[in-house]
């Protein structure tokens, strides 16, 4: 039992809350102890007297459902009612709020519920234990008769009941448990079930709080005039326009431009537009889109690469095959533009510094910030806020924005600081989903069955250069390869060989990662094999998956049922197309409607089978397959960043960064096995079939191959 | 100076006349239900209601706005706007959230002109409103919801 | 820093165009639009008119005029005549649908956009011409067989076009149009003239 000290006890007597927290790694031995006050001591569940139980949250909320899911967890555990569930962001302490997956405290890959289903599990059950011995305490019984339901401890021979904020005081004297005992799933009352969202209902007043609704007191408006070159650098500012701008307080040169500080928004890009700035480009990017392009493409022609993945024996199969099918697939860069442009405001108080932002990877915001100001880590608060989406966006490898937002805190000098994006920051701001060719080439018997595939792809390493380059073995970056290694197919012999390509452009992880371009290009190819030998989509896959992979083979199944199949050509101009893509260790199959509208594919409905294993929240996991499907159907259809003849980024805005509109998004039906295998992640695997399978209606409806992304071309 | 009624107030905006709307709410007023997104009137997170029309706060400037009656989505009330919320909550529409107020806005305001709503209907009146997590599916189906709320 | 180099050449272009039209020499053409006295030398009255109308569809087919004569579709944007973004279709009022009005984002005059280049375009009765005055899609002499029908001119006679066309200050925004777009050639007052000398000339159409 933890012991306190006399003047922590008076504060806690006094405090109305008690403090569950769990640091642990998942699967190893809990270590909870009791406390009260400030969550800085390690927490993840707090009760409080008015019944209400906040789960501290460890990932950032910006749609994906981690307050939820998490609350979901606890409350099971802890056999709350929903309706008394809270959730909030837990502060930056990589200690307590690492996520397993990656070492340090961030969200990303799809790891949220899979890095914490039994962390979380675990603190709610240690705090219904010590809510249990608690009771048992107070009214003198065995804890191995008292149970708890929906919020209530009771003992129904005594008729003894009391709700949880009863307990509260009491429960401060409890002992964590060394192993809390954890349900087994068939007696689930929540997980598994639909319980409403936790952050809806704010999100319909303007209530909810994201960063740029965040004004503290003195604060400075910061708008940053960054090269329209990537990579250019200031050489010379006339900043006297913008200083006689009304509300402009000064103007400052920081590594990434030109820095306005201004009593509000309208100044700050008044000011910003005022700037005369020469730029240096002696490293910046000046060529246009088709160079660049070309580049990446001469690489996956002529470069030698590295062998991600291989089995069989590929020379022979092509030797010895009747037929060989080749073909390239590009895609381009593309921009996350989630709607918050990126905000953060930071105050610099000399010796210590807070910052209130959608931070994506708390550990390195907090480090690059620390070593920007010059002090410790530790003296760098992060208070973690609802965003405006991100799609991978508010997570840099260096922590681009954070270091932005550090450098404006140290010219600016003491005091608080907003830094505000605008829309064109944004999309001509680099850190792009890399551009990516693959040369394809299919060894085909004399029946037309594939037996040998190779996948030449050039493209940049997603981790390359930052702080994750851990994870490159053997020279592959299983982030850049991901989704054209272990396919679910047996191909009998088969090589992923990667070309590692380098760019001035900095890059980085986009909605799926590696996935958002391989699955394009594997499955429109092999979608083009199995049409050249007359081959039916569902029938073709489905004698490739053979025994491989029966969850996949289940999913293909149970789309080709549910959408009726009945082939590629439909009637009234309609077209069909499949994807199999599984990523995140959720598996999922679509199949796409696709007509001609005004000259563009319109995607009219989308069947999705898929199985995710264990579905938290079911609701929230469909809710994020039609936001991943509708986001890379956005990308499919209608975006790239391309570069002008002189190297500008040729796209500012969201008028040529076009977006999917209502109109534009398909019907989407949903048919959710029902799974005990351990839960995959949701967030980005919603996202990589939707392209191929539009792309592969498209081409039935043309009568063209589709070998380059967007379909929708500027 | 500009003189004008916002949520109920009579407000009178000291900034400069071109300033937008949006910011004025924003920084002046710490109205922050109303968002930005683009800043060029394509997104829709800024919308209000101007004399019971929704508008682009981001491209419209104060000095348009002498002795209008604005709305906020902080205090947009009304039968069609209640149903609306309602619906928005029974199947969580929201994900990240950051385009919903003017989501609100545009479907409340499409439910007083049309209180039946076809699917055609919502595309074109919604189609200024964009939603980067494409939660369109269940706008859709909250906006029929929310007409069904206001048939009884 | 865009702006300021766009806004300069604009400003450039206009000095120029003054200059030349008040040159005498080079008084038949004003910034690409030849003027009403550049056509004196026709002698056959209908040949003159017909050639004027020739003259004065370099702005009708302008895209500041285009953009909002679509026939079937709703407004297009921009100098490359794209659909209007967000979409907008057409409607029996010519002003949008719901939540969607011409006023949800256009305003009496252009408004720039705040830290980004542009603006949107505005003037006090910004809306779609009616679907029987399209353009989109037709000749110039299938433009000009319209606009002198009652039918499909709203009424007009052929005084009441040549006013509309040198009066109403939507016609008038095509030179001014704002940061972002490209204006119509000539001035205002040289279409102006153009019109009513066309009008005057008996309002031929171009075979």
């Amino acid at each position: 039992m933890t012991k306190f000290s006399p003047t922590r006890r008076g504060f806690l007597a006094g405090s109305a809350a008690l403090i569950i927290g769990a640091h642990l790694p998942v699967g190893g031995k809990m270590a909870a102890k009791a406390a009260s006050g400030p969550i800085s001591l390690n927490a993840f569940v707090r009760i409080a007297e008015d019944n209400t139980v906040t789960v501290i949250v460890k990932h950032i909320e910006f749609g994906q459902g981690p307050f939820t899911g998490f609350a979901t967890l606890v409350a099971e555990e802890l056999d709350a009612d929903w309706s008394q569930m809270r959730a909030e962001h837990a502060p930056a302490d990589t200690a307590t709020y690492q996520n397993f997956a990656f070492g340090i405290q961030g969200t990303g890959a799809s790891t949220a519920v899979r890095n914490a289903f039994t962390q979380m599990r675990q603190a709610g059950a240690a705090a219904r234990s010590m809510l249990v011995q608690a009771a048992a305490r107070e009214w003198g019984l065995p804890e191995d008769e008292i149970t708890v339901a929906k919020g209530v401890v009771s003992h129904a021979a005594s008729g003894n009941s009391a709700q949880f904020g009863e307990l509260v005081a009491a429960a401060h004297d409890s002992t964590p448990p060394e192993e809390p005992k954890l349900k087994d799933p068939a007696d689930f009352v929540l997980i598994g079930k639909d319980v409403p969202r936790l952050d809806s209902a704010d999100k319909t007043t303007g209530a909810a709080q994201f960063t740029l609704d965040v004004y503290r007191e003195g604060m400075l408006t910061v708008a940053v005039a960054h090269s329209p070159w990537i990579g250019g650098k200031v050489k010379s500012v006339n900043s006297a326009a913008a200083l006689a701008i009304d509300g402009v307080e000064k103007v400052e040169t920081i590594p990434t431009g030109v820095a306005v500080y201004a009593k509000n928004t309208y100044s700050a890009f008044k000011g910003r537009d005022a700037l005369e700035i020469d730029w240096d480009l002696s490293e910046a990017e000046t060529r246009s889109a088709e160079e660049q392009m070309e580049e990446v493409a001469a690489a996956a022609a002529t470069g030698e690469g590295v062998v991600a993945e291989t089995y069989g024996d590929l020379d022979a199969a092509f030797a010895g095959a009747a037929e060989v099918i080749e073909a390239e697939y590009r895609l381009p860069y593309l921009a996350h533009a989630p709607l918050e442009v990126m905000d953060g405001v930071i105050e610099n108080r000399g010796d210590a510094a807070e910052i209130w932002m959608g931070s994506q990877m708390q550990t390195v915001d907090q480090q690059v910030t620390a070593n920007i100001l010059g002090i410790a880590p530790e003296q760098v608060a992060i208070n973690t806020l609802m965003a405006g989406g991100s799609f991978g966006r508010r997570a840099q490898y260096d922590s681009q924005f954070a270091q932005e937002l550090a450098q404006v805190a140290k010219a600016g000098g003491q005091g608080t600081f907003k830094l505000v994006w605008s829309r064109k920051d944004d999309i001509q701001g680099a850190y792009y989903r890399p551009q990516a060719v693959h040369r394809q080439r299919a060894a085909l018997d004399e029946t037309g069955r594939i037996i040998g595939w190779q996948d030449k792809f050039a493209t940049e390493s997603i981790m390359g250069g930052s702080a994750f380059e851990v994870v490159i073995q053997n020279g592959v970056d299983p982030f850049s390869v991901e989704g054209s290694i272990h396919k679910p197919y047996d191909f009998g012999a088969f090589e992923a060989r990667w070309v590692r390509t380098d760019s001035k452009v900095p890059h980085l992880w986009w909605r799926s990662v590696g996935h958002s371009h391989t699955a394009f290009a594997n499955e429109v190819f092999l979608d083009e094999v199995l049409q050249a030998k007359g081959k039916d989509p569902v029938a073709g896959r489905l004698e490739l998956l053979g025994d491989k992979s029966p969850r996949d083979r289940k999913v293909l199944e149970r789309v080709a049922e549910m959408a009726n199949w009945q082939g590629v050509n439909g009637s009234d101009g309609k077209a069909y197309g499949v994807a199999l893509h599984p990523s995140y260790d959720a598996h999922f199959a679509y199949i796409a409607e696709v007509s001609e509208v005004a000259g563009e594919p319109r995607v009219s409905k989308v069947w999705v089978a898929a199985d995710v294993g264990i579905a938290i929240n079911p609701d929230v996991v469909k809710a994020q397959i039609e936001g991943g499907l509708g986001y890379g159907l956005s990308a499919a259809l209608f975006n790239e960043i391309t570069f002008a003849e002189d190297g500008q980024v040729a796209q500012e805005n969201f008028d040529s960064y076009r977006l999917l509109r209502i109109h534009e998004m398909p019907e989407v039906e949903i048919d959710l096995a029902v799974s005990s295998e351990k839960p995959g992640g949701i967030g980005e695997a919603g996202t990589p079939p939707i392209a191929p399978a539009v792309s592969n209606a498209w081409r039935v409806l043309k009568g063209q191959p589709v070998r380059r992304l967007p379909l929708v071309r500027a | 100076m500009t003189d004008l009624t916002i949520n109920g107030k009579d407000v009178t905006l000291d900034v400069p006349g071109d300033t937008p709307l949006l910011w004025a709410l924003r920084d002046d007023l710490r109205l922050t239900g109303t968002k930005f997104g683009c800043g060029i009137a394509q997104c829709g997170a800024c919308t209000v209601m101007v004399d019971g029309m929704p508008v682009r706060s981001c491209v419209t400037p104060v000095e348009a706005l002498e002795g209008s009656d604005i709305i906020t989505i902080e205090a947009l009330e009304g039968p069609e706007a209640d149903a609306v919320r309602k619906a928005w909550v029974d199947i969580d529409v929201p994900q990240c959230g950051y385009c919903q107020s003017g989501q609100i806005i545009a479907a409340a305001a499409l439910l007083t002109e049309i209180p039946n709503p076809t699917d055609e209907d919502i595309d074109f009146a919604m189609a200024g409103n964009a939603c980067r997590c494409a939660t369109y599916v269940r706008i859709r189906k909250a906006i029929h919801n929310a007409a069904k709320m206001l048939e009884t | 820093m865009n702006f300021i180099k766009r806004a300069a050449a604009l400003t450039v272009a206009a000095l120029l165009a003054q200059f030349t039209a008040d040159g005498t020499a080079a008084a038949q053409e004003v910034n690409g639009l030849k003027t009403a006295e550049a056509f004196e030398g026709i002698a056959p009255e209908e040949a003159r008119s017909a050639a004027i109308f020739g003259e004065m569809a370099k702005v009708i087919t302008h895209p500041r005029c285009m953009n909002c004569h679509p026939v079937n579709s709703g407004p297009l944007q921009g100098d490359e005549r794209k659909p209007h973004s967000p979409p907008v279709p057409r409607t029996e009022d010519n002003f949008g649908v719901v939540a969607m009005r011409c006023t949800t984002c256009h305003g009496e005059e252009n408004r720039p956009f705040l830290g980004e280049s542009g603006s949107v375009p505005g003037n006090g009765h910004w809306q779609l011409a009616p679907a029987s005055m399209g353009w989109v899609g037709m000749t110039v002499p299938e433009i000009c067989a319209q606009l002198k029908d009652p039918e499909r001119n709203g009424g007009r006679t052929m005084a009441e076009v040549a006013h509309h066309m040198g009066h109403d200050s939507l016609v008038g925004w095509a030179w001014t149009p704002g940061e972002g777009r490209t204006p119509a050639p000539g001035t205002w007052e040289a279409f102006a003239e153009l019109a009513e000398n066309w009008v005057e000339t008996g309002a031929a159409c171009p075979g």
